[in-house]
C-alpha cells in the first residue's frame, strides 16, 4: 500500500493543499461551538442583543469559509486521487504491454485484467476516502480535545475515561465480527461455486439424474451461510447501541461534573453546551477512523496484487546494444534448441536443429502435446530457448531488437485473434501504412474478399469484440490476410488451416505460394495432406525431431511419421 | 490469489457501487413494474409478520426515546443557567438545583438505556428475519433452476443467471437488514424532530424548515450537474476496460505485430478521457457534503442567534436552545437519509422484479401422471418422423426415421455445428419435439418418467463436467450409493486406476475449481469411469480427444471400445475405424441431419458424405467432426 503511494509524489504539492485545506475546515468546525459558547455566556446572560448578532454574522462567515475550503480540498483531492489512478493504470498497463507470454502464463490474462481495472479503482476510491476522512478525522479528533482542555481542563478528564471505554467497545464488536466477515465471504463462495457447477455441469447432473443430489448440496450450503450470517448481523446489532449509549452517558456525565463546576464558579453555562459539541466531535471523529481502519485492509489487498504486477521483470528485454542483420532475408535457424516453460519437469523442446531458407516450406508435424506451437512461438521470441539459440539472418534472435525482429516475421496463431474496428483496420494491423489496395490483395490471397463483399460494408464492416460475428473459418483468413500485408521474410502459420474446408484450403495454398515464392515458410499442421508437398516435414514427438525430410524419405525412415500417416491416410494414398 | 475466480463477472443489473455509496446521485435501476415487484416481495414479509410488527414498534420506541432526550436534557441546563444567573443577581439563598438535575439525569440515562435496548432488538430481531427471507429466496431459485428446461440455459449466460441468483439476492439482503429500518426510524426521527421543535418554539422551526428547499435545490442542481460526468465516466471506464480485455487476450498479436505503442498510446487517450470525466464526478459528488453542511451551519447559526435573543427577552430558555441545536443536528440527516434510501429502494425492487423473472419463467412440460418405468432397458431407439427445430420457423429436422436395434453403433459426421447437442438435447428430452415421437425400447420418451429415461442414458462427451471434489466423488456421482470398490473397478475398467494412484493422495485426490490438477485427457478418462459405474443402455459419446497426449489418447480409446461392448452407442465419430463399422452414420451440417445409411451406401450416393470423406477423412484425421 505504502510502496504504492509513493508514486503520490508528483502530486505531493496539491496534497499539502488538500491538508492544509482539511485543516482550516476543522478548525472552521470547531470554532462554531466557541462562538456559541461566548452567544450564551456574553450575549444571553447579559441580555447584550447586539453582541448576539454581531457574532452570529461572524460565525456565518466561519461556516462559509469552512464550507469553501471544504469545497477546495474536494476539489483537490479527487483531482489527486483521479491523477493517482490514472498514472497507475498507465504504467501498470505499459508494464503489462512489455510482459512476453511467460509472464502472461504466470499471472494468467484474467487475473491481469482485475488488477489492472478493479484493483486500481478500488485503491483509487481509498485514496479519496483517506484524503478526506483520514486528515479530517484525526484533526477533529484532536482539535477537539485541544479546544476541550481549552474550556476547561479538568473537565476533559471526561474525555480521557470516554476515548478508551468508545475505542474498546468498537474493536470488541469489530474483533468478534470480523472473522465472522471472513468466514461469511468463503461461504458465500461456496455457495456460488455450488450454484456454478450446478450451471456448467447441468446436462451431465440431468443425464446421471442428480437433481436430487444438487439440491441437496446446495441447501446445505445455503443453510451454512444464512446462520453465519444471521450470527454476523446480530453481533453487528450492538454496534450501534453500544456507541450511542457511551455517547449519550457521556454527555450526562459531563453536565453533572460541568455542573459541579459551575456552582463552584470554575466553569460557564455556554462553556459546558461547547464543551458537549467537543465532546460529541471526538467521538464521532473515532468511529471514522475505525471505519477506515475497515477499509484499509481491502485495499491492500488490491495494492499487493497491483504491485507484485510491478514487481515482475519481463524476462525478455532488447540488448543494449542491438545486432543488425545485414545478410540476406528469412534465413532461419535453430541450433540444438531446448526450452521448458517455467515449472514444467520435462523441457517442452528439446535438441531442434534445423535450418530454413527462403523460398522453402518447412512443415512441422507431430501429435497433440508434441511441441509445434512451442517451436514456433520462439521464433517471434515470445519466449527465449533454455540452450541453443534462435538464428534469423544469421542472427540470434536475442541479440536483435525485437522491434526488428518481429517486423520480419508474419505470424498466424491456431486462435485466430481478432481486434474491434473495422475489416480494413484489422487487416492493415500487419502494416500500418498499408494502401487499400494491399489490403484487398492481401484478402484476395486469403480468400477472404468473397465474404467481405457479402457483408454489408465491406471492407468498412465492423468487427465486434472478439469477432464473434464472423465464423471460425472466417476469423482465420482474416488473421491470414494481416500476416501477408506485412510481406514478411517468414511466414510462420500455427494450424492456421484448421477451419477451413477443402476447398477454400487448396484455393488458399495455391494462391499463397508465388506470394511466398522469396519467403521463408514455417507451417504447423494436422493433417498429412497439408504438409506432403513441403521441402521439409519436421515431425514431432514429445518435444524431439523424431525426423526430418520430405515425405518420401520419412516414409522411409521415420516411423513416427509412418504411424501419423497411416493413421490418417487411406491405403490407396499412401503409396 | 482467487481474486478473479470469486468475481462472477459485472452483474448485468449492476446492483451497489463497490465499497460504500459514492454514486448516490447515479440514476438508479429503475423497476418495470414497481408496485407489483413490492407487493410481492412485501408477500415474502408476511408470514413473519408478527416480528416484523416488534420491530417496528421497537424502532418507533428507540427513535422516540432519544428524540425526547435532547428536550429533557436542555432542562438541565436551563435549571443550571437559572442557578448561575440568580447568583449573579446575587439572590439570597441562590444555587443551582442539584436534586433536580440529578433526577433529569436519572430520567436521562434510563430513557438512554430503553433506547439502546430497543435498537439492539430491533437489529438483532431483523437479522433473523431479513437472512431468512433471503434464504428462502435462494431455496426457491435453485429449485426453480432444477425445473427450467435446457432451453433456458442454453439462451442465457452462466454469468447472467449467477447474477440474479447472487448480486440481486444479496442486494435485497442488504436492503432488508439495513435500509428498511433505517427508513422507519428516519421517517419517525423527521416527523419527532419536527414536533420537538415546534413544542420548543415554532418560530425557529420556521426558519430552519425554511433552510430545506435551499438544500433540496443544491442537492438537485449538483446531481443534474455530476448525472452528465458520471455517465461519461461510465463510458469511458467501459471503453477502458475493453480495450484492456482486447490487448491482454490478444498479447500474442500485439506483440507479433510489434503494436506495442499505438496500444499504450490508444490506452492513454481513453485513460486521460477516464481521468477528466472521473475527477470532475468525483468533485461535484464531493460538494454535496460541504454544501450540505453549510446550510446545516447556516440554521445552526440562526438558530444559535434567533434563540439567544429568544432567551434573553425571555421567551424560552437557554436549555430549549441546547435542545433545538441538537434538533437542528439530526434534523437534515433524515433526510439525506430516506433520499438515498430511496434511491436504493429502488435498485433493490429492480433486483427483486429479476429474480422474480427468473422464478415466473415457463418449467419443464410435467410428466405424466402415470409415467412409465423401464426396468431393464434393452436399449433399442426408434425415430419416428421426428420434427426438430429450436424455432419454430426454422426447422433442423424434417421427418427423420431411424431404427436402431439393441447393440448397434450409431457414428455421426459432419462439420462443426450444433449436432452434438441436439442430438443430446433430442434423446434425454431436455428439449421438447415439435412432431413426432422417440421410442426406446418401443415406449415414447414422453411417457416415461424423466429421471428413468435418462438413468437409460450414459454420456462421455468432451467438455468433462467434473465438480470440486475428490475423485472418489467425482466417479461415484454415477451412481448414487456406490461403494468405494465399486468405484475402484470402474476406474480399472476406464485404464484410470493407475494414474489415480500415482497422484499424491490417490482416490482422495481434491480437484480444484477449475480441475486444473490433472490433465485434459485424465479428467476424460474419470468421466468415462463415471459412465461405465452408471452402467448405461445406451451411450453418447464424443470421440474427439483434443489436446491429450498420445498415451493417454490410446487409453482412452481403449476405454470407449470396451464401454460401448453390447450397448447401443451414438458416436461422435472422428476415427475412421468407427465410422466405417458403424451400423448407420448420421452426415449433419448445420445441426440438421442431411443423409444417413452406411459407410457403403453413403459414398455410393456421392452426397455429402462423400465430398466429406473424400476431403477430410482421406486427407488426414478428421477435424472437428460435429
Amino acid at each position: 500500500m505504502l510502496k504504492l503511494f509513493r508514486s503520490l509524489k508528483p502530486f505531493w504539492l496539491l496534497i499539502l493543499f488538500t491538508f492544509v485545506l482539511v485543516f482550516l475546515q476543522s478548525m472552521s468546525d470547531l470554532y462554531l461551538p466557541t462562538l456559541m459558547s461566548d452567544i450564551v455566556d456574553k450575549g444571553i446572560i447579559e441580555g447584550d442583543i447586539p453582541y448576539i448578532w454581531k457574532i452570529g454574522g461572524f460565525m456565518l462567515a466561519v461556516a462559509l469559509g469552512g464550507a469553501i475550503c471544504s469545497i477546495a480540498a474536494s476539489y483537490l483531492s479527487a483531482k489527486v486521487a483521479g491523477g493517482f489512478g490514472r498514472s497507475m493504470r498507465s504504467r501498470v498497463f505499459q508494464h503489462v504491454q512489455n510482459f512476453s507470454l511467460q509472464e502472461f502464463d504466470k499471472l494468467g490474462t484474467a487475473s491481469l485484467i482485475t488488477r489492472t481495472t478493479n484493483d486500481i479503482a478500488q485503491t483509487q476510491q481509498v485514496l479519496t476516502m483517506m484524503l478526506r476522512m483520514m486528515i479530517s478525522a484525526p484533526m477533529m479528533c484532536i482539535g477537539g480535545i485541544i479546544m476541550a482542555v481549552s474550556k476547561d481542563a479538568k473537565l476533559s478528564l471526561i474525555i480521557v475515561v470516554i476515548v478508551p471505554v468508545l475505542a474498546g467497545s468498537i474493536a470488541l464488536i469489530a474483533g468478534m465480527g470480523m472473522p465472522l466477515f471472513k468466514a461469511m465471504q468463503v461461504k458465500l463462495d461456496k455457495l456460488n461455486r455450488v450454484l456454478r457447477e450446478n450451471l456448467t455441469g447441468i446436462r451431465v447432473i440431468r443425464s446421471f439424474n442428480r437433481i436430487q443430489h444438487e439440491q441437496e448440496r446446495f441447501k446445505e450450503a445455503n443453510y451454512d451461510l444464512t446462520s453465519t450470517a444471521v450470527r454476523v448481523n446480530k453481533i453487528m446489532a450492538a454496534m450501534m447501541p453500544i456507541m450511542m449509549i457511551v455517547m449519550n452517558l457521556s454527555t450526562i456525565a459531563i453536565v453533572w461534573f460541568g455542573g459541579l463546576r459551575i456552582r463552584d464558579g470554575h466553569m460557564q453555562v455556554g462553556d459546558l453546551m461547547a464543551f458537549i459539541q467537543y465532546a460529541m466531535q471526538i467521538m464521532f471523529s473515532l468511529i471514522m477512523v475505525s471505519m477506515i481502519f475497515v477499509m484499509v485492509p481491502r485495499a491492500s489487498a488490491s495494492a499487493a496484487r497491483i504491485n507484485e504486477v510491478l514487481s515482475i521483470t519481463p524476462d525478455i528485454d532488447d540488448p543494449l546494444v542491438a545486432q543488425s542483420s545485414e545478410e540476406g532475408r528469412g534465413y532461419l535457424e535453430f541450433r540444438d534448441v531446448t526450452f521448458s516453460y517455467p515449472g514444467a519437469e520435462q523441457p517442452a523442446l528439446s535438441g531442434i536443429s534445423f535450418t530454413a531458407k527462403p523460398g522453402e516450406t518447412t512443415a512441422i508435424i507431430g501429435g497433440t502435446g508434441s511441441g509445434k506451437s512451442t517451436l514456433l512461438s520462439l521464433i517471434p521470441r515470445f519466449y527465449d530457448v533454455a540452450e541453443g539459440s534462435v538464428l534469423v539472418d544469421g542472427v540470434d534472435v536475442r541479440e536483435m531488437t525485437q522491434e526488428e525482429l518481429r517486423a520480419k516475421i508474419g505470424f498466424v496463431p491456431q486462435k485466430a485473434l481478432l481486434f474491434t474496428g473495422t475489416i480494413a483496420d484489422n487487416i492493415r494491423y500487419g502494416k500500418k501504412d498499408a494502401t487499400d489496395e494491399e489490403i484487398r490483395e492481401a484478402a484476395d490471397i486469403a480468400q477472404a474478399t468473397e465474404f467481405i463483399m457479402n457483408m454489408k460494408d465491406g471492407f468498412e464492416s465492423e468487427i465486434a469484440q472478439g469477432g464473434n460475428n464472423v465464423s471460425g473459418g472466417q476469423k482465420q483468413r482474416l488473421s491470414i490476410a494481416r500476416a501477408l500485408v506485412r510481406r514478411p521474410e517468414i511466414y510462420a502459420f500455427d494450424d492456421s488451416f484448421s477451419a477451413l474446408d477443402f476447398k477454400t484450403d487448396a484455393k488458399l495454398r495455391s494462391a499463397l505460394k508465388p506470394v511466398t515464392r522469396d519467403a521463408t515458410v514455417l507451417l504447423v499442421a494436422q493433417r498429412v495432406s497439408t504438409v506432403m508437398d513441403a521441402d521439409r516435414i519436421i515431425v514431432l514427438d514429445e518435444g524431439r525431431i523424431a525426423g526430418i525430410g520430405t515425405h518420401r524419405e520419412l516414409m522411409e525412415t521415420s516411423d513416427v511419421y509412418r504411424e501419423i500417416v497411416s493413421s490418417q491416410l487411406s491405403e490407396e494414398e499412401i503409396a | 490469489m482467487s481474486e478473479q475466480t470469486r468475481r462472477p463477472g459485472p452483474p448485468p443489473g449492476g446492483p451497489r457501487h463497490p465499497g460504500g455509496h459514492p454514486g448516490q446521485m447515479m440514476p438508479a435501476q429503475k423497476a418495470k413494474d414497481f408496485k407489483g415487484s413490492l407487493k410481492r416481495l412485501v408477500g415474502y414479509l408476511r408470514p413473519r409478520r408478527g416480528t416484523l410488527i416488534v420491530i417496528f414498534l421497537t424502532a418507533i420506541l428507540s427513535t422516540v426515546f432519544s428524540i425526547a432526550s435532547p428536550k429533557i436534557l436542555g432542562k438541565a441546563i436551563t435549571k443550571l443557567l437559572e442557578g448561575v444567573i440568580a447568583m449573579a443577581k446575587g439572590t439570597p439563598g441562590a444555587g443551582i438545583d442539584f436534586t433536580y438535575i440529578t433526577q433529569i439525569l436519572l430520567i436521562l440515562i434510563g430513557l438512554y438505556l430503553f433506547s439502546a435496548a430497543f435498537s439492539y432488538i430491533q437489529q438483532y430481531l431483523m437479522a433473523g428475519v431479513a437472512q431468512k427471507v433471503v434464504y428462502d429466496m435462494r431455496e426457491q431459485i435453485n429449485a426453480k433452476l432444477s425445473r427450467l428446461p435446457l432451453k433456458y440455459f442454453d439462451s442465457r449466460t452462466h454469468g447472467e443467471i449467477l447474477s440474479r441468483a447472487t448480486n440481486d439476492v444479496d442486494n435485497i439482503s442488504t436492503t432488508l437488514q439495513q435500509s428498511l429500518t433505517q427508513l422507519i426510524t428516519s421517517i419517525v426521527t423527521l416527523v419527532g424532530v419536527i414536533v420537538m421543535m415546534l413544542s420548543i418554539s415554532p418560530w425557529m422551526t420556521l426558519i430552519l424548515i425554511v433552510t430545506l428547499p435551499l438544500s433540496f435545490i443544491v442537492i438537485k442542481a449538483v446531481a443534474s450537474r455530476s448525472q452528465k460526468h458520471f455517465m461519461a465516466q461510465q463510458a469511458s471506464l467501459g471503453q477502458l476496460n475493453g480495450h484492456v480485455e482486447e490487448m491482454y487476450t490478444g498479447h500474442k498479436i500485439v506483440k507479433a505485430f510489434g503494436r506495442e505503442r499505438e496500444s499504450v498510446e490508444d490506452f492513454n487517450k481513453i485513460n486521460e478521457k477516464l481521468y477528466s470525466s472521473g475527477w470532475k464526478a468525483q468533485f461535484i459528488s464531493g460538494i454535496i457534503m460541504p454544501m450540505m453542511m453549510f446550510i446545516g451551519n447556516i440554521g445552526y447559526v440562526l438558530v444559535c442567534v434567533v434563540g439567544g435573543i429568544f432567551v434573553t427577552h425571555g421567551r424560552i430558555t437557554i436549555g430549549d436552545v441546547q435542545a433545538f441545536i441538537q434538533y437542528a443536528r439530526q434534523f437534515t440527516q433524515p433526510i439525506m437519509q430516506t433520499a438515498n434510501i430511496a434511491n436504493i429502494i429502488q435498485s433493490t425492487i429492480a433486483s427483486a422484479e429479476r429474480v422474480f423473472e427468473l422464478l415466473d419463467e415457463e418449467e419443464e412440460v410435467p410428466e405424466a401422471a402415470d409415467a412409465a418405468v423401464l426396468n431393464n432397458p434393452k436399449g433399442a431407439v426408434e425415430f419416428e418422423h421426428v420434427r426438430f427445430g429450436y424455432k419454430e420457423d426454422a426447422m433442423l429436422i424434417e421427418d427423420m426415421n431411424i431404427d436402431v436395434k439393441p447393440g448397434q453403433t450409431i457414428a455421426i459426421v459432419g462439420p462443426t455445428g450444433a449436432g452434438k447437442t441436439t442430438l443430446i438435447n433430442l434423446l434425454m428430452r431436455f428439449y421438447e419435439l415439435n412432431g413426432g415421437a422417440i421410442t426406446i425400447d418401443g415406449v415414447n420418451i414422453t411417457h416415461l418418467k424423466r429421471g428413468n429415461l435418462r438413468s437409460i442414458f450414459g454420456m462421455v462427451l468432451q467438455d468433462t463436467w467434473l465438480f470440486n471434489g475428490t475423485i472418489m466423488e467425482n466417479i461415484a456421482y454415477g451412481r448414487a450409493g456406490a461403494t468405494n470398490e465399486e468405484v475402484i473397478e470402474a476406474a480399472k475398467a476406464a485404464h484410470a486406476d493407475h494414474f489415480i494412484r500415482t497422484l499424491p493422495d490417490g482416490y482422495d485426490t481434491v480437484l480444484n475449481e477449475e480441475a486444473s490438477n490433472i490433465s485434459q485427457g485424465q479428467k476424460q478418462l474419470l468421466t468415462i469411469a463415471r459412465a461405465i459405474l452408471a452402467d448405461p443402455s445406451i451411450l453418447i459419446l464424443d470421440e474427439a480427444t483434443s489436446s491429450v497426449d498420445t498415451r493417454t489418447e490410446v487409453f482412452i480409446q481403449k476405454a470407449m471400445n470396451d464401454l460401448m461392448k453390447g450397448r447401443t452407442s451414438f458416436v461422435i465419430a472422428h476415427r475412421l475405424s468407427t465410422i466405417r463399422d458403424a451400423d448407420l452414420i448420421l452426415v449433419m451440417n448445420q445441426g440438421s441431419v442431411i443423409e444417413k445409411g452406411n459407410h457403403e451406401e453413403l459414398l455410393a450416393k456421392g452426397g455429402f458424405y462423400a465430398d466429406l470423406y473424400n476431403s477430410q477423412f482421406s486427407g488426414g484425421s478428421i477435424q472437428e467432426v460435429v
